[in-house]
């Protein structure tokens, strides 16, 4: 009798727990498409080409993970002040878009172990400044873009006055303007404006800081789906697909996707 | 003091209502510098666009028929086109025009900011309005009244500062009254060119704790409160100009 409980108990509760966190693969499988959210805006990783679709770094990656799955793929352009509200709706399914894995945001949504990416904070500014130290920010006008986490920190430990602009272009076309003494953003996109013929008397002088990982993340709660992505995460890592990727996409194999390489190899 | 913004902290705790800006000092610092920057922006742009409304208005009247055409393109162009795109013109387009300074940290810098642009550029749009608005009130003062200053030996512009505009003024009050509460709600597009005013604010503050709700609510309710401020103070000289038998 006792056994017979324990039994349908422990039962009850696999069909709950498997019930509930299938979900959205099921709901992947029945519909035949991964919605994946990428940015649409952020070269290499995410970006228009000629023809208008979405291709980069992190697509290639969505592109992998729908191909596990056996369905076809949707892409769905995201910005950094919408993309984790997509997840929440249910618009997206899984979210690829160069977001930076903050235990903030780890409360909002469910970003899987490990980490599948990196990048970190530097500043384009005129080589004729000779800014040599972050502390030499200190009170002069510096761009930012809105929404981006390291404006507090540049103003707070550096003492940088932020100028915030709602998007890459009107900031770069202040700081040629003279309004800012530097523009602050992630040193993955400044590497290559730097290499810009227009952009010749501009450099990034600093030592790179807020080195962060990179989450992609699932809904709250669809911990199976979280669970087959971390599998994803350690294959691309061990197999040095995020090498090839970047060698593909013409970005240097960063320090982040090489130790990781190692480690899981 | 102390205990109460760690009441909000503990509020964020237990019920997840995520309000830094009362607990972070830091936080708390730039909404409260927002704050000010709005208010500061709108008594400048409300001074400048009154100012401009009431030179304006004086110099549709004029007999020189080049002044009334320049004021009346004046009143087209900014009335015609979009706040917002006005700003970017000023700040983005006439900005880099202008000769730059040398500036403190060793580089060229134009010589007007983004909180300077601002000002002008919605002073400019709101002023376009005002002309228009002060021109109505003008247009209410019988003509015999005016006839009357004339015969009296009044100049003309006695005759405008004397007795056509108060009695324009009382006119115009409520007119103006709603132009004003406009441009303090306009001032919030001023932080497209990153002006530090209580919206840009507010939008660093939800970016970074991702609480875009509560700085919703919140804005809306500062917003109300400063216009609501704005209107009573606007009702009130309403009431203390009113002349008896002039107006309704």
């Amino acid at each position: 009798m006792k056994i017979k409980v324990i039994a349908t108990a422990l039962a009850v509760a696999a069909l709950g727990v498997s019930s509930a966190a299938a979900d959205i693969l099921d709901t992947i499988k029945d519909r035949g498409t991964l919605i994946v959210g990428v940015k649409a805006d952020y070269k290499p990783y995410g970006f228009l080409d000629t023809s208008g679709a979405i291709i980069g770094i992190e697509p290639d990656l969505a592109q992998d993970v729908a191909n596990k799955l056996g369905v076809a793929i949707e892409f769905v352009p995201v910005v950094s002040s919408n993309r984790m509200q997509f997840l929440e709706q249910g618009k997206i399914d899984l979210m690829i878009a160069t977001m930076t894995d903050k235990p903030d945001r780890r409360e909002v949504v469910l970003i899987p172990e490990p980490n599948y990416y990196s990048s970190g904070t530097n500043i384009l500014a005129l080589k004729s400044l000779g800014l040599k130290d972050w502390e030499d920010l200190r009170g002069k006008p510096v761009c930012g873009i809105q929404g981006a986490f390291y404006n507090k920190a540049t103003s707070q430990n550096y003492g940088a006055e932020i100028v915030a602009f709602k998007g890459t272009a009107e900031a770069y076309s202040a700081l040629k303007g003279g309004n800012c003494a530097a523009f602050v953003y992630d040193d993955s996109a400044i590497v290559a404006k730097a290499a810009d013929p227009d952009w010749a008397d501009y450099e990034m002088p600093l030592k790179t800081i807020d080195d962060a990982p990179w989450g992609l993340a699932v809904a709250l709660g669809e911990q199976a789906f979280a669970d087959l992505m971390s599998e994803m995460i350690i294959d691309w890592h061990k197999t040095g697909r995020i090498l090839a990727l970047e060698t593909k996409w013409g970005v240097e194999n960063t320090p982040f996707a090489k130790a990781m390489h190692d480690k899981f190899k | 003091m102390d205990f109460v913004f760690d009441w909000f902290r503990v509020l964020y705790q237990e019920t997840g209502i995520n309000l830094p800006f009362l607990y972070d000092e830091y936080d708390r610092n730039r909404m409260i510098d927002g704050f000010f920057t709005t208010v500061w922006l709108s008594m400048v742009c409300l001074f400048f666009s009154v100012i401009i409304g009431i030179i304006g208005a004086w110099l549709q009247g004029s007999s020189f028929k080049w002044t009334r055409r320049i004021i009346n393109s004046y009143i087209q162009i900014f009335r015609n086109t979009p706040p917002l795109v006005q700003l970017y013109f000023f700040y983005f387009a006439i900005g880099t025009l202008l000769p730059r300074i040398e500036n403190d940290w060793g580089g060229q810098s134009p010589i007007l900011g983004s909180f300077a642009w601002a000002a002008i550029s919605l002073s400019f749009f709101a002023g376009a309005f005002n002309v228009e608005i002060f021109r109505s009130g003008i247009e209410a003062v019988p003509k015999s009244t005016v006839e009357a200053a004339e015969a009296l030996g009044f100049s003309k512009l006695q005759i405008y500062r004397e007795i056509t505009l108060p009695l324009a003024f009382r006119v115009v009050l409520p007119a103006l009254n709603n132009n004003l509460v406009n441009l303090v709600k306009t001032t919030t597009l001023a932080y497209a060119i990153a002006v530090p005013e209580m919206l840009y604010e507010a939008n660093q503050i939800w970016s970074d704790n991702v609480n875009v709700t509560e700085m919703m609510v919140f804005l809306l309710l500062a917003y109300f409160v400063l216009v609501g401020v704005l209107v009573g103070g606007m009702n009130r000289w309403e009431r203390a100009m009113k002349i008896p038998g002039y107006g309704g």
